[in-house]
């Protein structure tokens, strides 16, 4: 960790990357469990909570395996902790058995997806392309994750405190989804120098059974009709999620005829290309969602024949199907993406906008 | 008249589910009095497999948890880690723990966690319908091995205890059986010396027990019984092995 600044504008902030910064939000959050697998791009977070999360009184495993480490992460939740794990692409994709589990024992975790580009070992460069995988769940059953994707390293630091309130709140699994440019990135974070408020007791977590009955944490109905009944309480709970959960930023999007929609790094490009065209009177705005699930839907609600949206993404268009869904035909929907290592430039962006304006 | 003998408080006064013949339920039942006589009931936490056991919890009267096939003990590592004061022990089978879960149970016990296992081996998978298990005798027949299991195909039963032993975060194994009523007292003593060793902080104990599944050996109960003291004890030999 950098030592603080000395010019005004940087006081009380120190210098680091998104991984770094997504695991002192997570120790200041109160996470007290961290159970993790090297892979490359987000070897920095594992190594912050191995140097960082013992001294704060939090039980750190470098795992066996991402199956391991995902189970760790079950075991430390059902036992009561705010439990955390992290990884990348390949890694996520084994810990779906484990993110499946948890959601079906109805355990709030935090887990970290810095994606870098696939399918299978891919490569090491930044990438979007685990959209679908984490807005649709992952793995087997019906379950959701609530997703949030921060497109800066103070997002990314505020984010996961949010992600793991959440967690607890509904009970489910939260993912913080971000890629190698974000985890990479270092920028100026404010700390949050507040304490964390005392955290609402687990009353089904396991503890040992002395003066009450014992708790079961598992995620089996095998009864007629106890699976079913047991989705409905989880969609449920999604339903009530989708309501008030989900965050977006805009900008300009009271006068844009054509609406950016991006998240992440995605965003910032967009961001950049944005300025340039209204400093030239460009009517373009941005529509960037935060909570990838749930997703912002509303914010499309306004959609008519006069706007455009460009979609934007690191990958070959996964959530331009979220976008087409909140849309759903009332107004011209364009996709630019790259994967596997591209990213869309500003200059590529810039002629699809002139085109549709 | 005085009562010198009745039901155990850690075990629940339900019918099981198990097979006639089966040994789970032994077992079941000498977790439950060690545990009581360990006084350890209401700061125990037991992982129930995926196999014939996965619903352990409906019969022990203490807080448990399920957990992914073969994941049992990463479950475990982190409850005992996140709750030292509690006592947490896994409860598995050959394929969960010897087959799915190898990676698991080598790492947990090579971290030399404070922890105790149950191991139930019975040779074969019963729950999906007697498959070929990683502790499968040469020559047993099963529905994936037709002919029996053979080593140039199949390769040999594993011996997961012996391999376990040699690791020095180990402190502890014993494989017992259940095939004679002096064989199950055994099965107890070591399952408690597993518990007792845990309340001492001296690391990763395992129990293996034989145990009988007429079901998918094509036997009676009396006659698995038998073919566990006459044909499975000889590849797996009883005894403390660390």
């Amino acid at each position: 960790m950098i030592k603080n600044q000395k010019s005004e504008k940087l006081k009380n902030k120190i210098l680091i990357s998104g991984n770094e910064a997504i695991a002192a939000g997570a120790i200041q959050a109160g996470c007290n469990f961290y159970a993790g697998y090297p892979i490359t791009p987000q070897n920095e977070l594992i190594a912050y909570m191995a140097k960082h999360l013992p001294s704060s009184g939090g039980v750190f495993i470098q795992a066996e395996s991402e199956l391991a480490a995902i189970s760790m992460v079950y075991g430390a939740s059902a036992a009561g902790a705010r439990a955390m794990t992290s990884s990348s692409s390949p890694g996520v994709s084994l810990k779906q058995e484990g993110i499946s589990y948890i959601a079906g024992a109805q355990l709030p975790a935090v887990i970290v997806n810095i994606m870098r580009g696939g399918p299978g070992l891919g490569n090491i460069a930044p990438s979007q392309s685990d959209y679908f995988q984490a807005t649709r769940g992952g793995g087997h059953g019906d379950y959701r994750l609530i997703v949030l994707a921060p497109a800066s390293v103070q997002e990314a630091y505020d984010l996961t405190q949010t992600s793991f309130d959440l967690a607890d709140k509904y009970r489910v699994p939260a993912m913080i989804l971000g890629d190698g440019i974000l985890g990479q990135m270092m920028e100026p974070v404010r700390l949050s120098a507040k304490k964390i408020k005392p955290l609402a007791p687990k009353p089904w977590a396991l503890s040992g059974c002395q003066g009450r009955k014992p708790n079961i944490v598992k995620s089996f109905f095998l009864r007629e009709g106890a699976l079913e009944e047991f989705n409905l309480k989880l969609q449920k709970s999604y339903a009530l999620i989708r309501e008030k959960e989900a965050r977006f930023e805009s900008l300009f999007l009271g006068d844009a005829r054509v609406v950016l929609v991006a998240y992440g790094t995605m965003a910032r490009i967009a961001k950049s290309v944005l300025s340039q065209l209204r400093s030239a009177g460009k009517k373009v705005g941005l529509l960037r969602p935060i909570s990838l699930w749930p997703f912002p839907e509303n914010a499309f609600r306004a959609a008519n024949k006069k706007t455009k949206y460009l979609v934007l993404e690191m990958s070959y268009g996964q959530m331009l199907e979220d976008v087409k869904l909140a849309v759903n035909g009332a107004a011209q929907v364009e996709f630019c993406g790259r994967s596997g290592g591209g990213i869309p430039d500003e200059e590529e962006i810039t002629r699809i906008i002139r085109k549709m304006l | 008249m005085e009562r010198i003998f009745s039901r155990t408080s850690a075990l629940y006064d339900v019918p099981m589910h198990y097979c006639p013949g089966c040994g789970h339920g032994i077992v079941h039942r000498l977790v439950a009095e060690v545990v009581d006589e360990l006084g350890i009931r209401e700061k125990t936490i037991g992982i129930a497999p995926v196999g014939c056991a996965v619903v352990a919890y409906d019969y022990w009267n203490f807080d448990c948890s399920e957990a992914a096939h073969g994941r049992a003990l990463a479950v475990a590592t982190a409850i005992k880690r996140v709750r030292p004061e509690n006592i947490v022990f896994t409860y598995q089978g050959d394929g969960d723990l010897a087959a799915i879960g190898t990676n698991e149970t080598i790492h947990a016990a090579n971290r030399g966690e404070n922890l105790t296992v149950v191991f139930i081996n019975n040779a074969v998978y019963g729950m999906t319908g007697g498959q070929m298990a990683p502790t499968t005798l040469l020559g047993q027949k099963t529905t994936t091995s037709l002919d029996g299991r053979q080593q140039g195909k199949h390769g040999y039963p594993l011996k997961i205890s012996e391999m376990l032993a040699l690791l020095p975060g180990v402190c502890y194994v014993e494989r017992v059986s259940l095939h004679t009523p002096q064989e199950i007292l055994k099965t107890k003593r070591a399952i408690k010396q597993a518990f007792v060793n845990q309340t001492n902080n001296l690391g990763f104990s395992l129990v293996e027990v034989l145990s009988p599944c007429p079901t998918y050996w094509g036997l009676s109960p009396r006659e698995a019984l038998d073919w566990v003291r006459d044909v499975m004890q000889k590849e797996f030999v009883l005894g403390k092995i660390k």
